[in-house]
């Protein structure tokens, strides 16, 4: 390396030079940096990534620090994952990835190339509600709507691994998702209805 | 109506298609971000907005204030920065250069009412004026009475943690400005924003469909609305500024604390007598009882519910360096109820009386007393109520309960209706629906009128240039939007009829009848008035814990209640609200507190990890009882129901381990302490009997 950059000496610098000047600074750092692999490093400026949405593919150019969830809203108009507390305690940006459900906003999109991802705009619509949506509206699961998305997209992984769920599969399956308005209850009995229907 | 009736924008909010404010993108929008201070106390010299203006991809950067100015919490607005990405927003907001003096600062209640203490405002004493009432004669009261308790109680600062964040999104144009506002009252963030950059209101055009809960605390277009509007004018585009998670602790509101020392006696038949209270709290750095949001300080109704002759009530707000309170579902009442319950309870032991009988003798609701008798039978009170006292084991079960009062009702509301000659119907009413059902109850109302299925009527809400109504709070909007929709119909109803010929259109007529309109819709409009709705609900709910006394958790493990709200529109909305308010009493009975710290000044849980939410895992058994009361009109439902459930709890878990809570939240650790399992003595005061 040409330049030893310390933790302490990039903050200290950081603090009173511009932003530019760091900026510098860090891409000289990583340009330096031999891993193991040989694989160049990526960003910090832009880069381009192409991501699986929904059956459709999706080019994009953002830096590498850019969580899936800010690609998903933000640039791609996903709308329906929202953004509660950015640090994967609510749920509220529950997507699949490759069937899995995880918080879009724990994830890069850079290391979300060549999953496949399945939001819930990739579900179902208004007029056609998959099974676990419709039993959530008749059941009356949802008030103000804004973990809604986020809970539909646990379930429906729960239906996908275990048809036929007991309660307390059920509560498992929905601890990583908060509702303020206090619509469990209904949440449970809406996913039993459709455990007891069966698969469809 | 009294019915179930499927939520209106059920399946768009179920499949993700709802566009919250939170959701807009405008053509060229900019992200925003807000700089706080960091500090509890300071006086900011200097603010240096270059060399965030020259972060790629900043378009705007502005200042909340001129310096010098004095912030006075940790978590006060700094400065703004809008641009092309969040990424670019975060370095530019490190960015900025702050020249600040630190000040001495006071975090906790009882320190800031000493006179030493550091002022929150320099020239203000940090305890407002007391608020004092007193009825009888208190003092021969308490020297003749048979039987006198006391205790001091606490509880805690309780956020509102929305999940949808506080924000806007502006599109200022030289004509007007349009703001997809997360609020309660699309009206107050208009008169705020027009005042704010001096338009007129008819220029400011205000839209919220959908918004991501509020709980009291989204009204006005706030500090961030202003700034979004002076970010979006400089860099001439679109600004969505959402706050962060992090915000939302410091600077946009919170349920006051409470100190209450509480003395009250009885006569030997359980007549009670006397009362006493000496009670402060904390609503932020708003000192004499106002606050940034509204809601009023931290007094609260005292004494709560119960018929007492002699009285003696002195309340203080004390201001902290801490962000403003802000009203928080059913303001003051949560906290009166868990100290007035809990003394009531220490007086029932004292008496050797069932606490449910003491409290029927006392209250002077008639439909509380009845509700009381109703949830006793559903509960199994009598039974539940004498077994726990031998609870074999070390997880001991408890029973509690705690009674309600509050007004709602309605108030200045219209309404628009219009009949298409297709049969079609449009409602539009500028009025809030926040998870409350307002649009689906809009529907029914109609329906009902015409002679329709809801699902035949469009209800158009959350848009300033429909016809005007109130801030969806204090559980009024079904009994203002009710009968502004009701009489809006009627008025409909009759142009339709001389317009069609037809002397009763609705129902099965409906078609023929509008196909008399040919080309010409019918327009009718409508406003709230005297008769439809009313004030006043009550409310009681019962609680069974279990107490583990070798860990101190509690785990609730059923909820009875019993509500009225007048007349109940949609059966299965109001019970969503109802299961809500239990489960939010929940958090404030075992889990939730805003914990600032006395070193730094700064808020030590702002995030979900360290401020525990109620989870899927924490929701006991449910049973609800709602009273259909049509004849009192509508009067509302979201408040009530949320104020005895800490109080329940909070008697369930004494009468669990024979030992009074007296704080909230109930934590492990105070459990352990009142069990003598830990040193000292962590409940402070000592409950006691004479």
């Amino acid at each position: 390396m040409d330049e030893q950059i310390s933790r302490r000496s990039f903050f200290r610098n950081v603090s009173s030079a511009a932003i530019a000047g760091a900026l510098a600074k860090v891409t000289a750092a990583a340009q330096s940096v031999d891993s193991l692999d040989g694989q160049k490093p990526l960003g910090p400026e832009p880069i381009k990534l192409v991501l699986q949405v929904n059956g459709s593919r999706h080019e994009v150019e953002v830096e590498p620090r850019v969580t899936l969830l800010d690609v998903l809203r933000n640039r791609l108009r996903l709308t329906g994952a929202k953004e509660v507390c950015d640090r994967a305690t609510c749920g509220a940006c529950t997507v699949l990835v490759n069937g899995q459900p995880v918080y879009s906003c724990m994830k890069l999109a850079v290391e979300m190339q060549a999953h496949e991802i399945t939001t819930i705009e990739g579900l179902g619509s208004p007029t056609n509600l998959t099974p676990i949506q419709r039993a959530l509206v008749d059941c009356d699961a949802l008030m103000c709507g804004y973990c809604t998305p986020g809970f539909v997209m646990s379930l429906t992984a729960l239906f996908s691994a275990k048809p036929k769920p007991t309660l307390e599969e059920i509560k498992k399956a929905c601890s990583g998702n908060l509702c303020r308005c206090g619509t469990y209850p209904r949440i449970f009995e809406a996913t039993q209805r459709v455990a007891e229907a069966g698969p469809s | 109506m009294g019915k179930d009736h499927l939520r209106y924008d059920g399946p768009i909010k179920v499949s993700g298609s709802a566009k919250y404010a939170s959701d807009v993108q405008p053509d060229g929008w900019l992200y925003g971000m807000i700089l706080r201070s960091p500090w509890p106390a300071a006086r900011i010299r200097g603010i240096d907005l270059r060399p965030a203006l020259s972060v790629p991809g900043i378009r705007a950067a502005v200042t909340a204030n001129d310096p010098p100015f004095t912030v006075r919490y940790c978590g006060e607005e700094l400065a703004a920065v809008a641009g092309l990405s969040k990424q670019a927003c975060l370095d530019a907001l490190r960015a900025i250069k702050v020249d600040a003096d630190l000040l001495p600062f006071v975090v906790k209640e009882e320190a800031a009412l000493r006179d030493t203490s550091p002022r929150v405002f320099e020239n203000l004493p940090n305890a407002g004026q007391p608020r004092e009432m007193q009825t009888g004669d208190v003092d021969g009261a308490f020297g003749i009475s048979y039987k006198t308790v006391q205790g001091f109680f606490q509880t805690q600062v309780q956020l509102h943690q929305c999940l949808e964040t506080h924000g806007n999104t502006i599109q200022v144009t030289p004509e007007e400005i349009t703001c997809w506002a997360s609020t309660q009252g699309i009206f107050s963030v208009r008169d705020s924003l027009a005042d704010s950059i001096g338009m007129p209101m008819d220029k400011v055009h205000v839209i919220s469909e959908f918004m991501g809960g509020g709980f009291g605390s989204k009204y006005g277009a706030g500090v961030e609305g202003g700034l979004a509007v002076r970010l979006s004018k400089e860099a001439r585009l679109p600004v969505r500024l959402m706050l962060t998670r992090f915000d939302e602790a410091l600077a946009v509101g919170n349920r006051p604390s409470s100190f209450q020392k509480v003395r009250l006696s009885a006569s030997k038949d359980g007549t009670l007598v006397a009362y006493e209270l000496e009670a402060f709290g904390t609503a932020g750095y708003a000192s004499g009882g106002t606050t940034a949001g509204g809601g009023g300080g931290a007094g609260f109704p005292a004494p709560y519910i119960y018929q007492i002759p002699s009285t003696r009530v002195r309340q203080t707000t004390v201001a902290i360096n801490a962000g403003s309170a802000r009203a928080m579902r059913a303001p003051g009442h949560p906290q009166a109820s868990f100290g007035m319950e809990s003394i009531l309870d220490e007086m029932a032991l004292a008496l050797g009386m069932d606490p449910v009988e003491l409290r029927i003798k006392n209250d002077p609701s008639e439909i509380r007393r009845q509700q009381y008798k109703i949830a006793a039978e559903r509960f199994g009170w009598n039974a539940r109520y004498r077994s726990v006292a031998s609870s074999e084991g070390p997880v001991k079960s408890g029973v509690g309960c705690a009674g309600a009062t509050w007004g709602g009702g309605g108030r200045d509301s219209e309404a628009e209706v219009r009949i298409n000659p297709d049969g079609s119907v449009e409602v539009r009413c500028g009025t809030q629906d926040l998870g409350t059902g307002t649009k689906t109850l809009i529907a029914i109302v109609a329906a009902e009128v015409f002679g329709l299925e809801p699902v035949a009527i469009s209800a158009s809400i959350g848009d300033t240039t429909f016809p005007p109504s109130g801030g969806s709070g204090g559980s009024t909007t079904a009994a203002s939007v009710a009968p502004a929709v009701f009489d809006a119909c009627q008025n409909a109803l009759a142009d339709l009829r001389s317009a069609s010929g037809i002397s009763d259109p609705t129902g099965l007529n409906w078609r023929t009848a509008t196909a008399r309109l040919r080309i010409n819709p019918v327009v009718a409009r409508g406003r709230w008035k005297e008769g439809l709705s009313s004030r006043g609900v009550g409310g009681v709910q019962m609680a069974e814990v279990e107490v583990d006394t070798e860990t101190g958790f509690v785990r609730v493990k059923r909820i009875v209640c019993v509500q009225d709200c007048g007349l109940v529109i949609n059966r299965l909305a109001s019970i969503s609200q109802i299961n809500g308010g239990i489960i939010l009493g929940i958090g404030f009975a075992l889990y939730e507190e805003r914990i600032l710290d006395d070193q730094t000044g700064v808020v030590l849980n702002p995030n979900f990890e360290t401020y525990k939410l109620p989870g899927a895992a924490d929701v006991p058994e449910i049973d609800v009882i709602l009273q259909d009361m049509p004849e009192r009109g509508v009067i509302g439902i979201g408040e009530p129901v949320t104020i005895p459930t800490a109080a329940a709890i909070a008697n369930a878990v004494s009468n669990a381990i024979g030992k009074r809570v007296t704080r909230l939240p109930i934590t492990p650790p105070q459990i352990l302490g009142l069990l003598g399992k830990l040193p000292g003595n962590p409940s402070g005061y000592k409950s006691g009997t004479s």
